[in-house]
């Protein structure tokens, strides 16, 4: 497969909080149309570099580029035009609280597309329909969701100007196996579909194994990248352990093959 | 997928042609969300129900996404619907893929209900509002109960009443609010003497200055103002530090543990208020004197002697007790309120500002409403 050019290209990214350091020399791209996952140990700072992509935290030294800007430094108009070429679905949703579904997607849309009347209307049906939120939902508040329903109206709403590319912070954590799996079939249904690059910080080794393309580890404050299959060779400590574990082998990462007789994931 | 993320520079735009019964429409450029305004307006005047051939053209398009592929689809549907026959030509895998997704999806959300008329909205939210009003005064008095008898219990076995927390919440409670109640208290004996000073001073009367300050703020600002600034400060922390032990299940947790929330959270908090709101109480008491005689020596040139010597003779030492029986009182419900509201929050970080803000806002009404209630009743008994 050609490689196609990078969306995000991090290089040299230092992180650091006081005295703290979170990330040392972090060298990594993300190339358009893959989903890539960020795997790493609590504490590893994970959420933290994604904030940094997304531009809520400014690096202490380094810098990414996303879309061909350097995402540290650019501001006013232009910032906000990066902005809206990506999406964030942040770990509980992050919904405005005191506007229905409907609105939370609408308010992207009327502020930034300058979309109004009949269109917003059906745009805002065709977003909650892609995401497979029930019809009902629509004039629902946050509060009135579950966990997962909050997820997939999040996911609506980041996807409502049509970004370039997807953030996702463990988009599967709180959900049950089924809806996890959903949600991973979801992913990916969106990404062939819209073309997205997906960014995603997970814990789940099933969303690892079935949706992502390549995976960053952070350990020691580096990053390693590859391949699921790389990565299950590589020499790390804890890259081994945390891909030849007995959670990874009860996702059937560690080598077994699917004929296996444990038994298959819910959404097969 | 080159097609889909194709540089926005073009605006989307809409050529239509009628040959016969032929109708044909050209879509081009970029289709995406914040150029299909201008199309969408151009495709919903073109009168596809009613043709009876229709050809949707894609050649020429450079960009589309969910919004561009949802116009595409909603102008085939409409077409279908009108019985004509619909053809898309032109248009790549990627962006026939996307139409599909979204063909896949597409099901109109149910509107909006329209909001209610604001006359019965209005009636609906008084009573709500009263009936909410009085769900919180019965389980303001059940809770007052509850508090009586932990406290009651606390009486008659001391030893459960644990010592750490008690003074922790003394010095938070009482020391620490020292500089604040004495600035303050300074300050209002000043007023009050400045105002006293400039009216009795036009029937000559300047002296009484010293029993306007010394009956007002030892029979009613000294010890109310305490209350006042307490019950910002205190109650509003109380709540704060339940109702966040509330949203982090520490509360939860206690109860699993066999541990009663009123021993551990309520008790403590209200006993270090009820033993402290007194002292400072008191030292608002001679704060405000102090002010006042600053004040009094300044503009009407009463020295510090005559000043005590005239309170001596025209305050009796009954104001200084009409003042701070009301202390414990006011400690009391401001421990109540803070502490009932911090317990009545319910999991979310919104609600903890909600409850804080309400237990300032009910402490502070309740107290002047007490103060109200004992000066009609220091009236009645000639007190």
């Amino acid at each position: 497969m050609a490689k196609p050019a990078p969306v995000i290209i991090v290089t040299g990214l230092r992180t650091q909080f006081g005295r703290q350091v979170i990330h040392d020399g972090l060298d990594f791209s993300v190339r358009r149309g893959e989903v890539m996952g960020i795997v790493g140990g609590s504490g590893s700072g994970k959420s933290v570099l994604l904030r940094t992509m997304v531009g809520l935290i400014k690096p202490s030294g380094g810098n990414i580029s996303v879309l061909g800007r350097d995402i540290g430094s650019v501001r006013g108009e232009k910032r906000a035009q990066i902005q809206q070429r990506m999406g964030m679905l942040f770990q509980d949703g992050a919904l405005f609280s005191s506007l229905t579904v409907a609105q939370n997607i609408q308010l992207p849309l009327k502020e930034h597309g300058r979309i109004s009347g009949a269109l917003l209307v059906e745009l805002t049906d065709v977003k909650i329909g892609i995401v497979g939120l029930p019809l009902d939902a629509a004039n629902k508040y946050p509060s009135q969701l579950s966990g997962g329903m909050r997820k997939r109206a999040g996911l609506a709403r980041a996807l409502a100007l049509d970004p370039e590319i997807l953030f996702l912070d463990e988009p599967t954590a709180g959900l049950d196996p089924i809806g996890a799996a959903q949600f991973d079939e979801l992913i990916g249904e969106l990404r062939r579909a819209l073309g997205l690059s997906v960014v995603m910080v997970t814990h789940d080794l099933d969303s690892l194994a079935s949706i992502c393309d390549r995976i960053a580890v952070l350990v020691d404050k580096r990053v390693i990248v590859g391949t699921m299959d790389s990565l299950m060779h590589h020499k790390n400590e804890w890259v081994h352990a945390y891909f030849h574990g007995p959670r990874a082998r009860a996702a059937k990462l560690g080598g077994q093959s699917a004929k296996s007789n444990a038994p298959a994931r819910v959404a097969e | 997928m080159t097609a889909l993320a194709a540089p926005e520079t073009e605006n989307g735009w809409l050529e239509s042609r009628q040959d016969g019964d032929h109708l044909l429409v050209r879509l081009g450029g970029s289709l995406t969300t914040r150029h299909v305004g201008a199309v969408d307006a151009r495709l919903r005047a073109l009168d596809v129900a009613n043709a009876p051939r229709l050809e949707i053209n894609l050649n020429a398009l450079t960009g589309l996404d969910t919004a561009g592929a949802w116009l595409v689809h909603r102008t085939r549907e409409l077409a279908r619907k009108g019985g004509g026959e619909v053809r898309l030509t032109g248009a790549t895998a990627s962006q026939l893929a996307l139409i599909g997704v979204i063909a896949g999806h597409a099901r109109p959300c149910p509107p909006a209900p329209p909001p209610a008329s604001s006359l019965l909205r209005l009636v609906a939210n008084l009573g709500v509002a009263t009936i909410g009003l009085g769900a919180i005064a019965r389980d303001l008095v059940s809770f007052l109960g509850q508090t009586v008898v932990a406290l009651g219990k606390a009486v008659l076995a001391p030893r459960r009443v644990r010592l750490t927390p008690l003074l922790y919440h003394m010095e938070e409670v009482g020391l620490n609010a020292v500089p604040i109640v004495g600035l303050l208290s300074f300050l209002i004996g000043i007023v009050l003497a400045y105002q006293g000073a400039d009216q009795l001073a036009r029937f000559g009367a300047e002296i009484f200055t010293v029993n306007l300050v010394g009956v007002g703020v030892l029979r009613e600002m000294g010890v109310l103002l305490t209350a006042i600034i307490v019950a910002g400060r205190t109650g509003s922390a109380f709540a704060a530090q339940i109702g966040t032990m509330k949203v982090n299940e520490e509360v939860d947790a206690m109860g699993t543990m066999g541990l009663d929330p009123m021993e551990f959270l309520v008790l403590p908090r209200v006993l270090a208020l009820l033993l402290t709101l007194p002292l400072l109480g008191f030292f608002a008491d001679i704060m405000g004197l102090a002010g006042g005689a600053v004040m009094t020596g300044l503009a009407l040139d009463i020295s510090l002697s005559q000043y005590i010597r005239q309170l001596q003779t025209a305050v009796p030492l009954s104001a200084l007790w009409v003042g701070l029986i009301k202390a414990p009182v006011f400690a009391f419900v401001i421990g109540l309120v803070g502490c009932f509201e911090g317990l009545k929050v319910d999991g979310s970080a919104a609600s903890v500002g909600r409850h804080t803000t309400r237990a300032v806002v009910g402490s502070i009404f309740l107290v002047i409403v007490l103060d109200a209630l004992f000066s009609v009743l220091f009236s009645i008994i000639g007190f």
